[in-house]
């Protein structure tokens, strides 16, 4: 079982990294959102120093869905969630272990780069830490919520719109909890309780959304 | 435990619907293969589908005699219209990832040939370290047919093999179906082509109440 899971694992690292996608695509999307930024707000440092944590999170938010509707879409295409289904592990365990990995295929590779990032809108160097803490506590619900709907249009064409547009709405407390956690180096909301909200999320994410991408992708396939 | 034949009893295929068959009732005995025939959208693939578990269905029963409390599926290799191979990933890394996959330790199932064995039997031992994505189409048929090789599960459920086969990997793929059965597996096939094995044959839509002929491969 562990090694069928390992296989997975490594099957979908490997699929990402070869087709240049994952990692570095992403990476890329999140800077040129970040930079976009300052572009249309102008240069005044203040303000983007006070919102440069919720832009940070808006742009992972977005980066972290490019790639997500290919999360099972292409396993539908080429066969591969048929023979999926009939190997001796739980679908919910598949559906986990293919977040996992897009998890670390895309969503690490942000939160490395998100430090990086945030020195461009002038984010100072204590906000940058809670920033980067966030990102880490939250993308894995971002992933396992977005996987709920990858799911869903996991048999339709051209569903990448349409997934963003069901995912979006399910992730605004995520959003809302790691903004408030990543401002709170300015003085005025906690820390600590807004992030192990965040913290709250994301396990509840990591448990429940493949119990209901599971039930998503056997309804599809009637 | 030995898995000893295949029971459908009672089994009524709808898709959408429209009623594809109405009280399908075959049965296989081990070393034994199943011909399914019938026009375009008789429900053969249907059928397959539903003995993979892939399919829900609503009324009778479909049997794997012996197979204890494992699910079928997990006894079955099902060979459909796609290749389930990954473009970016070489034939072998595919063939390993499915072998790793589709190996259970509970159930039985012995491990199969090494991929590249595997690919020998087809006459394709020379692409293991191609990428998928350059296949052909009939080469990326055999490819496919090579991972029934490695990982053993005694049921093969196959969805037109011979699909962009030419004649020779055809005769091979006879070949291999024929080691399957002597070794105590089974196959239901649903094909327009002649196979080249010993069948029994299910002729799909014709009429209601389903007929099973017993006719002889050369």
């Amino acid at each position: 079982m562990m090694a069928a899971c390992g296989a997975l694992f490594l099957r979908e690292l490997r699929i990402a990294h070869r087709l240049g996608g994952g990692a570095t695509i992403g990476v890329v999307f999140f800077l040129i959102l970040v930079t976009i930024v300052p572009f249309a707000i102008g240069p005044d440092l203040n303000l983007l120093s006070r919102i440069g944590p919720a832009v940070l999170w808006i742009a992972a938010l977005l980066a972290t869905l490019l790639g997500l509707d290919r999360l099972f879409q292409s396993d539908a295409e080429d066969g591969s969630l048929d023979l999926l289904r009939m190997a001796d592990l739980p679908l919910e365990l598949i559906v986990a272990v293919k977040c996992a990995a897009h998890w670390v295929a895309t969503c690490l590779p942000l939160v490395i780069a998100a430090p990086l990032f945030g020195l461009m809108l002038a984010v100072d160097g204590l906000a940058l830490a809670t920033l980067t803490a966030t990102l880490l506590a939250g993308t894995p619900a971002l992933t396992f919520i977005g996987a709920i709907g990858a799911a869903l249009t996991a048999s339709l064409r051209r569903g990448g719109l349409l997934m963003a547009v069901i995912v979006l709405p399910l992730t605004i407390p995520v959003l809302i909890f790691g903004v408030s956690a990543a401002q709170a180096t300015s003085g005025t909301v906690p820390f600590l309780s807004p992030f192990l909200i965040l913290v709250a999320l994301s396990l509840g994410a990591v448990v429940l959304a493949p119990f209901a991408a599971a039930a998503a992708l056997r309804a599809m396939s009637r | 435990m030995p898995i000893t034949g295949l029971r459908v009893a009672g089994l009524d295929l709808i898709r959408g619907e429209q009623q594809l068959a109405h009280q399908l009732r075959f049965t296989v005995a081990a070393g034994t293969a199943l011909v399914v025939v019938g026009a375009n959208g008789s429900g053969k693939s249907t059928l397959l589908r539903c003995i993979a578990g892939l399919l829900p269905f609503e009324r009778g029963s479909i049997e794997l005699e012996g197979r204890g409390e494992t699910p079928i599926a997990v006894l079955s290799h099902y060979l459909g219209h796609q290749e389930a191979m990954k473009p970016a990933l070489t034939v072998g890394e595919n063939l390993i990832f499915w072998a790793q996959m589709l190996h259970s330790e509970g159930a039985g199932t012995a491990a199969g040939l090494a991929p590249a064995a595997a690919l020998e039997r087809f006459g394709l031992a020379h692409v293991v370290d191609t990428p998928a994505g350059y296949l052909s189409a009939g080469q990326r048929r055999r490819a496919a047919l090579a991972r029934l090789l490695v990982v053993s599960r005694p049921l093969w459920l196959l969805d037109e093999p011979t699909a962009a086969l030419d004649a020779a990997s055809v005769k091979k793929l006879t070949e291999v179906m024929a080691g399957h059965l002597n070794a105590g597996g089974l196959i239901v096939a649903a094909t327009h082509d002649e196979l080249g094995i010993a069948a029994q044959t299910l002729r799909l839509g014709e009429q209601v109440g389903e007929q099973i002929d017993e006719e002889d491969g050369p």
